[in-house]
């Protein structure tokens, strides 16, 4: 068993919930390499030969299995450029949980750009869950710059859970996902943003089966003087219902943009926006005053909430 | 008990000084209910949100147990033991109904906990507890909430404005029901602003606020009698008008 440092350890704690453990199917890649690997019955992770990265191989049999590939960055001034590739198949049900965290105690930027494509098989169901964070005492930035591609073929389930915890001086998300027929996908999406950091988000999701349904959340908090960019984009292109909501809370100096697209390309594509953004509620702080929490842990725990 | 002295209330609205409030003083013993009503407009739920902070007065005071409260946060004077019960609730989208009665109890509430205050607004626990106090709950559901937030709690004294409105026949039912039970334990004192006969039934003193003034403060049954025969001052509600 890999032996693990008390600063990978803490990220660890951070940016996989469900604790990670080096049993099961796993692969923790650290500062660039793959630090410890396991693989199950149904389940197989094997490293890319062209290029870095995995290949996560994910059978038919897998039925509520969960795999835990996250990556941790310590080293200051490293770009670390990996490419995953999930191949799932017919009728699987897996938990992925992956997730980044940077530890910057130095005075270069440190960057972890993940290229990420699932194709999913028929009626498969998968939950991918996905926190990123950043913390250290340095004055180099901590940079992640995610790029997703989900394939989905008919009548499979995608859930797309993302998080950006704290700590992430600048962040570029590139989702796109193609649905087939019947698909259904959930994208959960929090965003938290504090001092000088930047974040945008651009997301297309192309209903291209019949019966295909998107359901994409989006809620942000942006604090201090950053600045976020939200560009979700549902396209459809076939008889499909899709609903966007995206929602901001901002505070200080912050800046937040949302975009949220729908193009239909098809008489019976059902497509659906909401954009929301907004101080914090006066009255919302006053209800949590009258259980007589002061001003500052009634903000804590409206942003706590929020992004639940 | 709490007491009201001299108090005043005078906003500016669009740079023009309004009178809302306007020398009002008034007791409310321990464990007595007093019911608020009058005319809308007339200022009495101002007067609630003064009584617990969320306005402050041009001058008068409000003393808690003998402790003069008036220069009292909202949060300091929840703390002090006012409970309020708020006419519209704000939602909060993300929190869940548990967690909004666990805050209001000032701890985390177990299940059983939670399933007794919001039955006894009427609500099932099983079906809310998980829910989100945002949009998807009807304006009665987020009352009934608000008045089962209060209950999580005990109080010195607890505030409901309005606490009927938008709430359905057999909701309301429970809910006088559990006023009742709260009044006769007489654990704490109770102002409820309202304009429901059921409910200024129930009180133990009546206060008719109108102009921003008291315009009777007694017993219920030295007031009833004329709540009954107000003239609405509507030309063709009025009896006496009618042809």
């Amino acid at each position: 068993m890999a032996e693990i440092d008390q600063i990978t350890q803490s990220i660890l704690n951070q940016i996989d919930e469900s604790g990670f453990k080096q049993e099961g199917a796993y692969n923790l890649r650290y500062n660039g390499y793959s630090l410890c690997h396991g693989n199950t019955e149904h389940i197989t992770i094997k490293r890319k030969e062209d290029k870095q990265g995995i290949d996560v191989y994910i059978s038919g049999e897998a039925k509520g299995e969960q795999v835990h590939i996250p990556v941790v960055v310590a080293a200051s001034g490293m770009t670390d450029e990996v490419y995953n590739d999930f191949y799932i198949e017919d009728g699987a049900q897996v938990t992925i949980v992956a997730g980044c965290g940077i530890h910057n105690s130095g005075c270069n930027d440190s960057r972890h750009d993940g290229i990420h494509t699932f194709h999913v098989g028929k009626n498969a169901n998968v939950r991918y869950e996905e926190k990123h964070y950043g913390e250290g005492e340095g004055t180099g930035a901590r940079i992640l710059n995610p790029v997703t591609k989900i394939i989905m073929d008919t009548n499979s389930v995608f859930t797309l859970d993302t998080a950006q915890i704290k700590g992430v001086d600048s962040t570029k998300r590139e989702t796109e996902v193609v649905m087939g027929e019947d698909s259904r996908l959930f994208v959960i999406e929090k965003l938290m943003t504090h001092d000088q950091q930047s974040a945008v988000s651009n997301m297309d999701i192309h209903l291209n089966g019949a019966g295909g349904s998107a359901q994409i959340t989006s809620r942000s908090v942006a604090r201090g003087e950053s600045r976020q960019v939200f560009h979700p984009k549902a396209i459809g292109n076939a008889l499909c219902h899709a609903h966007i909501q995206c929602d901001s809370i901002i505070m200080d100096q912050a800046q937040v943009c949302s975009i949220p697209e729908i193009d239909a390309k098809h008489v019976d594509a059902a497509i659906i926006h909401e954009a929301a953004i907004g101080r914090i509620n006066n009255e919302q702080l006053i209800k949590l005053n009258t259980f007589g929490l002061s001003d500052e842990a009634a903000e804590a725990v409206i942003i706590e909430n929020f992004l639940n | 008990m709490l007491e009201v002295k001299n108090l005043i209330f005078h906003p500016l609205e669009n740079g023009v000084e309004k009178s809302i409030i306007e020398d009002i003083s008034f007791r409310v013993e321990d464990g007595e209910m007093l019911v608020i009503t009058g005319p809308n407009g007339g200022g009495k739920s101002t007067l609630a949100k003064l009584l617990m902070g969320i306005e402050a007065p041009d001058s008068g005071s409000i003393l808690m147990d003998g402790v003069d409260i008036t220069n009292y946060s909202i949060a300091q004077r929840a703390n002090a033991g006012i409970g309020f019960a708020f006419q519209q609730p704000p939602r909060f989208k993300g929190m869940t109904v548990r967690r909004l009665l666990s805050l209001a109890a000032g701890t985390e509430l177990p299940e059983n906990k939670c399933c007794d205050y919001l039955s006894s607004v009427g609500l099932c626990a099983r079906e809310y507890l998980d829910r989100e106090v945002d949009g998807t709950l009807s304006g009665g559901e987020m009352k009934r909430l608000e008045i089962a937030t209060v209950l999580a709690k005990p109080h010195k004294l607890c505030i409901f404005d309005e606490p009927e409105a938008g709430i359905d026949l057999w909701s309301f039912s429970m809910l006088v029901k559990q006023f009742e039970q709260l009044h006769a334990n007489k654990k704490e004192s109770l102002i409820l602003i309202s304009h429901q006969e059921r409910i200024i039934q129930m009180a133990d003193r009546i206060m008719v606020v109108k102009n921003g003034r008291i315009e009777a403060l007694d017993k219920k049954e030295q007031v009833m009698p004329d709540l009954m025969n107000e003239d609405t001052g509507c030309s063709c509600m009025n009896p006496a008008h009618k042809a």
